[in-house]
């Protein structure tokens, strides 16, 4: 049992070792970091079968009983999360046998890659909180690499402001650490959950429990903490920025979404509210921002932030289906957004450029890109019957089931701005005749390089659809999740009582 | 000690801040190591100080004798210092390789990935201008 909880941790560090040391030899390492990506997806669907069949699995490791030494837990989210790691990794892992070139991977670009999976994937599974902040400190200092791999000048640029931000906002979390350690003794999340309860200073703890908020909103990109994000993602290969956006920020949502559930509940009424403003405000701000760009994965990257808001509003109006809805986005979020910045970077191949009023005539010259362009666009805008339109259907439900009008009126707005957002990229990127005189032609890939760039965003374009075809289990396992996270009896006992 | 702590703390941090609002990045990579430092005694002294053995088990015993020192706090400000210690190393490289490739340390002047004078954004481009 803890064997499942700790390889989906593991196999991308094995893997991350095995391709650092065949750095040298391009193909080689290109398909063992896929095929490490496959057997992540593998380890990680059995993981979620198990936790379907079960319940809440625990692995404590070294034998260490909870809450004394580090304890492995995966419940539904955690599960689910593992398992859309491991899909945005594998489809990445591919495009990147074509995106990345020989110099970036001597530099490691693939090891790097797989530990950024190692630390996300044990971000996820962790049922302890300063193993938490080593798993994030593992997924910084691997996307740090990342990002400043090739050393241009914007790369060094966005990557300084990136770092900077970064740092802050870890410190921040530790110093959170060390004072509800103070507090309660403990850092197991299960033991924390029964431990804030015996709190007599109940007003500290909610000073700590927002020290949480800011060091985990800088890393979600939640307003007013969001500016390093669009400083940076468009920067780096687009391999590298597609798996930022799919994953990185939602880490840091994971982690809200866990610790507000889970241990700071002893004050809702101030806490959610903070975090219904922060939502509203991230979703509006994000979406404007977008509005005033002009390049591909810019308008993307404000995207990231305005949808981050959504999810945080899921967490809180802290009702099931709230929280339900906001299962369901993180979901949905991390296949649209991954798969848009793919298709950014096939764009850009064709046209040459990321500035929007030096592309055109994608249309014409590659039907099947603007095709997959257009499934995951309209999915974030909300379109039926995709995706996005389920997750942002739960959310307005549930803010309209306990009466929040303006958040919910918020939030269908924000959904129309983010068309108008859509609808500029496909009108300049792809319908608009080319501005250059040479017309922009696919042809200039090659037949095999055309082959894995488009694999990955056709597959992920297909998941989109399926989703939104088939949304009845998808609703349920969300439900199911949030009615976990809701009641965390269940975890607690398996924490805590699994071990004499 | 509590309470001397806790001013240090309170300098650290006070000092920190001050170096992180300054306009040259190199200050505010100095401001982060007082911050980080800052957040180890915080760890420190959220263990609770007090005057006791190290915890070490006599040779024999299956249990110390006397009552010994908290020393979870230590072991996990260790790993924060080893872990800030490596993102620190890497965020000063990063800055020295930025001051070669982009040729400032002024936080204004970095610019190159979101220009100010595109002809997108319209992001305060005059206000920027006139700063410089």
């Amino acid at each position: 049992m803890s064997w499942l909880l700790a390889l989906p941790i593991m196999l991308p560090f094995i893997t991350a070792v095995v391709v650092f040391l065949l750095r040298k030899n391009g193909p080689a390492s290109r398909w063992i970091s896929v095929g490490g990506c496959a057997a992540l997806l593998v380890v990680a669907v059995a993981l979620l079968v198990e936790v379907l069949r079960h319940g809440v699995i625990t692995g404590q490791m070294g034998d260490w009983p909870a809450p004394f030494g580090i304890t492995l837990v995966a419940d539904l989210l955690s599960a689910v999360m593992v398992v859309i790691t491991a899909i945005t990794g594998l489809a990445v892992a591919i495009y990147a046998t074509a995106d990345i070139d020989a110099r970036r991977e001597g530099l490691g670009y693939h090891a790097l890659f797989q530990v950024l999976l190692a630390g996300v994937c044990g971000a996820f599974v962790t049922g302890d909180l300063f193993n938490l902040y080593v798993w994030f400190e593992v997924m910084l200092i691997a996307s740090f690499g990342l990002l400043v791999l090739g050393g241009t000048k914007a790369q060094l640029d966005g990557g300084i402001k990136y770092v900077a931000l970064n740092l802050v906002s870890t410190v921040l979390f530790l110093s959170g650490i060390g004072m509800l350690y103070g507090m309660t003794g403990t850092l197991n999340l299960a033991d924390l959950h029964l431990a804030v309860a015996r709190i007599e200073n109940q007003g500290l703890l909610t000073v700590v429990a927002v020290l949480f908020i800011v060091a985990f909103g800088i890393k979600a990109a939640v307003f007013p903490l969001f500016f390093w994000l669009p400083a940076s993602y468009h920067t780096p290969s687009v391999a590298v920025s597609a798996v930022f956006a799919g994953l990185l920020t939602k880490v840091g949502v994971y982690a809200l979404i866990r610790m507000f559930t889970l241990v700071f509940t002893h004050d809702t009424a101030y806490t959610h509210e903070l975090l219904l403003v922060i939502a509203a405000l991230t979703m509006v701000t994000g979406v404007l921002g977008a509005a005033a760009q002009n390049e591909f994965r810019k308008i993307l990257s404000f995207h990231i932030v305005s949808q981050i808001g959504y999810m945080v509003l899921g967490l809180a109006l802290f009702t099931p289906l709230a929280l339900a809805g906001a299962v369901f986005y993180l979901v949905h979020h991390i296949i649209v957004k991954a798969n848009l910045f793919l298709v950014s970077g096939v764009a850009k191949r064709v046209t040459g450029s990321f500035d929007l009023s030096a592309m055109g005539g994608l249309y014409k010259s590659s039907p099947l890109l603007a095709i997959i362009f257009l499934i995951p666009a309209f999915s974030l805008a909300g379109f039926p019957p995709l995706s996005g339109f389920w997750a942002k259907y739960l959310l307005v439900k549930a803010s309209l089931d306990i009466g929040a009008y303006v958040i919910a009126a918020t939030a269908l707005v924000v959904g129309l701005l983010t068309v108008f957002s859509m609808t500029k990229i496909w009108a300049e990127a792809f319908w608009k005749p080319s501005p250059t005189v040479e017309a922009p032609t696919i042809g200039l890939i090659s037949g095999m390089d055309r082959l894995v760039l488009v694999l990955p965003m056709a597959a992920l374009a297909v998941l989109t659809i399926i989703i939104g075809l088939f949304p009845e289990p998808f609703v349920a396992f969300a439900e199911r999740a949030a009615g976990q996270l809701l009641n965390p009896a269940s975890y607690v006992q398996a924490v805590m009582g699994a071990s004499p | 000690m509590e309470t001397v702590l806790a001013v240090l703390i309170g300098v650290l941090v006070a000092t920190s801040v001050y170096l992180m609002l300054a306009r040259s990045i190199l200050r505010f990579v100095f401001g982060l190591v007082l911050l980080s430092n800052a957040a180890n005694l915080v760890i420190f002294a959220a263990g609770r100080l007090t005057r006791a053995e190290p915890a070490l088990v006599p040779s024999g015993l299956s249990a110390p004798v006397a009552s010994v020192a908290n020393s979870l706090p230590q072991a996990l400000v260790l790993t924060a210092i080893v872990i800030g210690f490596g993102l620190l190393a890497f965020a000063l490289a990063l800055v020295f390789r930025g001051y070669q490739v982009l040729g400032t340390l002024n936080t204004d002047r970095m610019r190159i990935a979101e220009p100010v004078d595109s002809k997108q954004s319209g992001e305060q481009p005059s206000r920027e201008a006139d700063a410089r």
